[in-house]
């Protein structure tokens, strides 16, 4: 609760600092509207149902090209740790992949799938996709080989091992590379919608980009403001939980 | 009532090591870690294997279990070839090997789990037993990483015994322990042993550990690793370590320890 003033108290202090410098003429209205104005428009993009909609069409994007970059990127992961031969073809090509922005996929994906969603769900899912797989060998290839011993002698074997033993002995690195992921799917998410219109659905990035088109920095604002919001709102839904448990079971050292 | 020793029946052979032969390749060549090693370890004996480190003491253990398997001859339990770990023969390693990702009460449901012909009532039960058995029950809980040392050993104990093995290796599990902890786990496994009557396989570099739990005491001497000699213990238990009949039994196998090794070899006595 006190920690929740301190936040809120902060941001009212930013906000009415902001306001004094634009409405004192020290910044030029133009290219920093003032808070009071951002907040005008957002309320009105909320009434008319263009951020609403926006947030929706981002977040489905999000959530289905990352959920599939996780189903994807978990097995690989597992096999990559499991399998040598793998490491060093598989493995080589992820951790290029992983390297380059996946916003470099957009034009491939326009040539392939057109300016559709199929091409927002592939530049997503090859956005978080080798980051959980790598992170899911480099967890497995740490899990330390005394749990496995100590497992198999009293009798688990095969599946079980992997599935009660290894996984959840990897699960600190796992879920690092999954934020990590997130965070990568996110970006290139943005980075998509900027670049590139689709039709079927408007998201923030467009919102961002339109915003600019029509010098409506009021809007370039509030829509940065959602995305920053969003960012943080998801670390601490999905993320926060899953994070505190790993401290607590684990110890504080380990996660 | 007790017979006189020579017509009190003799427990069957539970363990049978015969001519066990190990070999670890490595960059500076091979090392035999154990040379034709037979042995016969009896139903609920307690056998101490000492020797320094590097005889592969440790290697035999893991063999015993199943964990690895041997170049030349073979072990049989119950008169049956080991071909892989089981959970007859459980193993307690020198670090606690506790799953951090369960707490307490989870680890030692662990191995009761792969266990078919149990309820979930009755594993919870049998968990709780052994828990109270080494005085971990108000822990049950606990992180793992919440517990000191010995506690640690105590909870690893507990998930070894609850599935309830007729075998336990132990491989120096009181090692990385305070002297005191020590002292009470040597308490705390005789009274269980006593009560439960496994089969025990300790592994230690420290004769003085030996002659506190073991009934006999198998000295080997490394490269290759070699058993020389054995020697049982015929004290009454519970056996406490700073006793003096004790002392004059490790005093006899330390000086047969130095016998048996070169002289740089050092021994903890």
């Amino acid at each position: 609760m006190k920690r929740l003033l301190v936040v809120l108290g902060f941001l009212a202090v930013v906000a009415v600092l902001w306001e004094a410098l634009v409405r004192g003429g020290v910044w030029p209205r133009v290219l920093v509207p003032a808070p009071s104005e951002v907040a005008r428009y957002l309320g009105a993009a909320v009434a008319d149902g263009t951020l609403p909609n926006a947030c929706w069409v981002t977040l489905r994007r999000l959530l289905l090209g990352y959920g599939a970059g996780v189903l994807l990127g978990l097995p690989l992961g597992l096999l990559l740790a499991r399998f040598r031969v793998f490491e060093h073809t598989l493995g080589l090509l992820a951790l290029g992949l992983q390297a380059m922005p996946s916003v470099c996929w957009a034009p491939l994906a326009l040539l392939w799938f057109g300016q559709t969603e199929t091409a927002m769900f592939f530049i997503v899912i090859m956005g978080s996709v080798w980051s959980i797989m790598l992170a899911t060998q480099a967890g497995v290839r740490h899990v330390p080989p005394l749990y496995i011993r100590a497992a198999r002698t009293m009798g688990s074997r095969g599946l079980h091992t992997w599935s009660r033993v290894i996984l959840p002995a990897a699960l600190p690195f796992i879920v690092s590379g999954m934020k990590q992921g997130w965070a990568f799917a996110w970006r290139s998410l943005m980075a998509a919608e900027i670049y590139v219109t689709i039709v079927t659905g408007f998201g923030l990035g467009h919102l961002l980009h339109y915003g600019r088109e029509l010098h409506a920095m009021d809007a370039v604002l509030g829509i940065m403001l959602i995305i920053l919001v969003v960012g943080l709102l998801t670390d601490k839904v999905l993320f926060s939980p899953v994070e505190r448990f790993l401290r607590h079971r684990w110890g504080m050292d380990k996660s | 009532m007790s017979l006189p020793e020579s017509i009190q029946p003799v427990p069957p052979v539970k363990l049978a090591l015969e001519e066990v032969s190990k070999t670890f390749h490595t960059r500076r060549g091979a090392v035999t870690a154990l040379d034709r090693v037979s042995l016969e370890i009896r139903e609920g004996e307690f056998v101490c294997l000492v020797g320094p480190s590097g005889c592969g003491k440790t290697t035999l253990l893991n063999i015993i279990a199943g964990l690895e398997s041997p170049d030349a001859g073979r072990v049989l339990a119950d008169g049956k070839p080991v071909t892989g770990a089981g959970s007859d023969r459980l193993v307690l390693f020198q670090e606690s090997a506790l799953f951090p990702w369960l707490d307490v009460l989870g680890n030692v449901l662990f191995g009761l789990r792969l266990k078919p012909n149990l309820n979930a009532r009755e594993r919870r039960e049998v968990a709780l037993f052994y828990l109270k058995l080494v005085g971990l029950e108000g822990f049950m809980h606990a992180n793992v990483h919440e517990l000191s040392g010995g506690m640690k050993q105590r909870a690893a104990l507990a998930r070894a015994l609850a599935p309830n093995p007729r075998v336990l290796l132990m491989d120096e599990p009181f090692a990385s322990l305070d002297a005191l902890t020590r002292e009470q786990l040597y308490g705390d496994l005789q009274a269980i042993w006593q009560k439960r009557r496994k089969t025990i396989v300790f592994v230690t570099h420290n004769a003085r550990e030996a002659v506190c739990l073991g009934d006999r005491v198998v000295l080997f001497s490394p490269h290759p690793g070699r058993v020389q000699e054995q020697f049982s213990i015929p004290l009454p238990r519970p056996r406490d370590i700073n006793s003096l009949d004790l002392a004059q039994h490790v005093a006899e196998i330390t000086r047969a320890l130095k016998r048996h090794l070169k002289p740089e070899m050092e021994v903890a006595e």
